[in-house]
């Protein structure tokens, strides 16, 4: 693991270590958004991308997945902030993972409680939580490093953008394999669905597609800033 | 006990089931670690040894947490005892063989958070399999990943090669092809006998 290469200091001392505050941002519009769209955890920095497939064959199957780990995230992280002084850095993996998995434990038996049949459609997915990477990815990169406040802003817009790309790849889904969104349906009752969109390789095909709606966005924007630069040189 | 045969646990994990296409476990490495197919192999090989492991050490949790009355317990001990195993691997394959070791970078610790292994673990405590079912299941579920990594890898070297158009470079051009893979993979349905 990436802590037995790391050279042993003073943090592996019991007791709180220095508080590092140069490390420590303040709390900005950006530390919400930023997770949401510019460091979007799926169509972004490709994180978590088991779920993402997995679960968003209903635009409701990808709403209740997108909550349950943004619930996670949160929880977690605001308990990864409050410890982070005293949990060692040689054990920090192996301790952020426990706290995630008690807190997934616990969104499991929450939804099997509420509603059966959302627990029926996701299925393994829910325990499966605990090794998304958005999460340990957050918890290591920030969470361990920031105060409370805005680490609870953080997680929450990551999980916001989480689940808007949940929603994204699941109404897309949902729309085109199953004629209907959230379950009400969109075309009438002689809509032939498009099956093989809501079967497994339809979750890669739009999400494929949506990158690559990105890339054109990307590349016209590029093109553009070029093109301006270009006539502003010309023009100097 | 379900009275599945061996032989048809096998072909559902590795074949009919995929585990990375067409249940999504694993997509992470699958991306990441396609590019080329020595590396694919080895990866494959690791996480196909974690995975045993890993199989045969959850069914003796399970055991004993359900004797004990501790079932909510399960997801932790298991997620610890991947941990261990992943940490085995990575020592075992560090002292043997260091050039693997670099090639695999990250992706090896991370091996701790592949899906498709905690997956596995309880996918074969929700089946109910016994000690041996579980192991043909671990082999088969290995066995599926490494070949849809090796399949995409040698893809992906084909593609170094192919001119796409500028929209659909990087990411987006691998997920299709993932897409046509596992579009591929849904012609063995009916194949290993009951769904699931």
């Amino acid at each position: 693991m990436a802590e037995s290469s790391t050279p042993t200091s003073s943090a592996g001392k019991s007791g709180p270590a220095p508080i590092l505050f140069d490390r420590e941002e303040n709390l900005t519009a950006d530390t919400f958004l930023r997770g949401l769209w510019k460091e979007n955890p799926v169509f972004v920095t490709m994180l978590g991308m088991c779920p993402t497939l997995a679960v968003t064959n209903s635009a409701i199957n990808a709403l209740g997945m997108g909550l349950s780990t943004t619930f996670v995230l949160v929880v977690s992280g605001a308990l990864i902030s409050l410890l982070r002084n005293w949990i060692p850095k040689q054990v920090r993996i192996a301790s952020y993972i426990v706290i995630i998995a008690t807190f997934v434990t616990i969104v499991d038996y929450l939804i099997q409680a509420v509603s059966l049949e959302l627990y029926a459609a996701l299925g393994a997915f829910i325990q499966l939580i605990v090794v998304n990477c958005i999460i340990l990815g957050r918890a290591e990169a920030y969470a361990s490093k920031q105060r409370l406040v805005p680490t609870l802003v953080n997680s929450l817009g990551t999980g916001l953008g989480f689940t808007l790309a949940l929603l994204s790849l699941g109404t897309v889904r949902e729309i085109l394999g199953n004629g209907s969104i959230l379950g009400i349906p969109l075309f009438g009752s002689d809509f032939q669905g498009w099956l093989v969109m809501i079967l497994p390789p339809g979750g890669f095909f739009v999400l494929g597609a949506w990158m690559m709606l990105f890339n054109w966005l990307r590349l016209r924007k590029e093109r553009r800033t070029a093109a301006s630069s270009g006539v502003t040189a010309h023009a100097g | 006990m379900p009275a599945e045969s061996l032989p048809t646990i096998f072909l559902n994990a590795a074949l009919v089931n995929n585990f990375v296409l067409a249940m999504f476990l694993g997509i992470c490495p699958f991306l990441g670690v396609s590019s080329k197919k020595d590396t694919a192999f080895n990866m494959g090989l690791a996480t196909l040894f974690v995975m045993l492991v890993s199989s045969a050490a959850a069914y003796g949790i399970d055991l004993l947490l359900t004797a004990l009355d501790l079932e909510f317990l399960r997801l932790i001990c298991y997620i610890a005892v991947i941990a261990s195993a992943v940490q085995l691997v990575e020592m075992f394959i560090k002292k043997y063989s260091p050039a693997l070791f670099r090639s695999l970078g990250i992706f090896l610790p991370l091996i701790t958070t592949n899906c498709a292994v905690l997956g596995l673990a309880l996918f074969q405590t929700a089946k109910e399999y016994d000690f041996v079912q579980s192991l043909v299941y671990a082999l088969g579920a290995g066995g599926g990943f490494m070949l849809a990594l090796m399949l995409m890898a040698g893809l992906r070297e084909k593609l170094e090669l192919a001119r796409v158009p500028s929209v659909s470079q990087g990411a987006a051009m691998s997920l299709m092809l993932a897409g046509l893979l596992s579009l591929a993979f849904m012609g063995f349905a009916g194949l290993g006998g009951s769904h699931g």
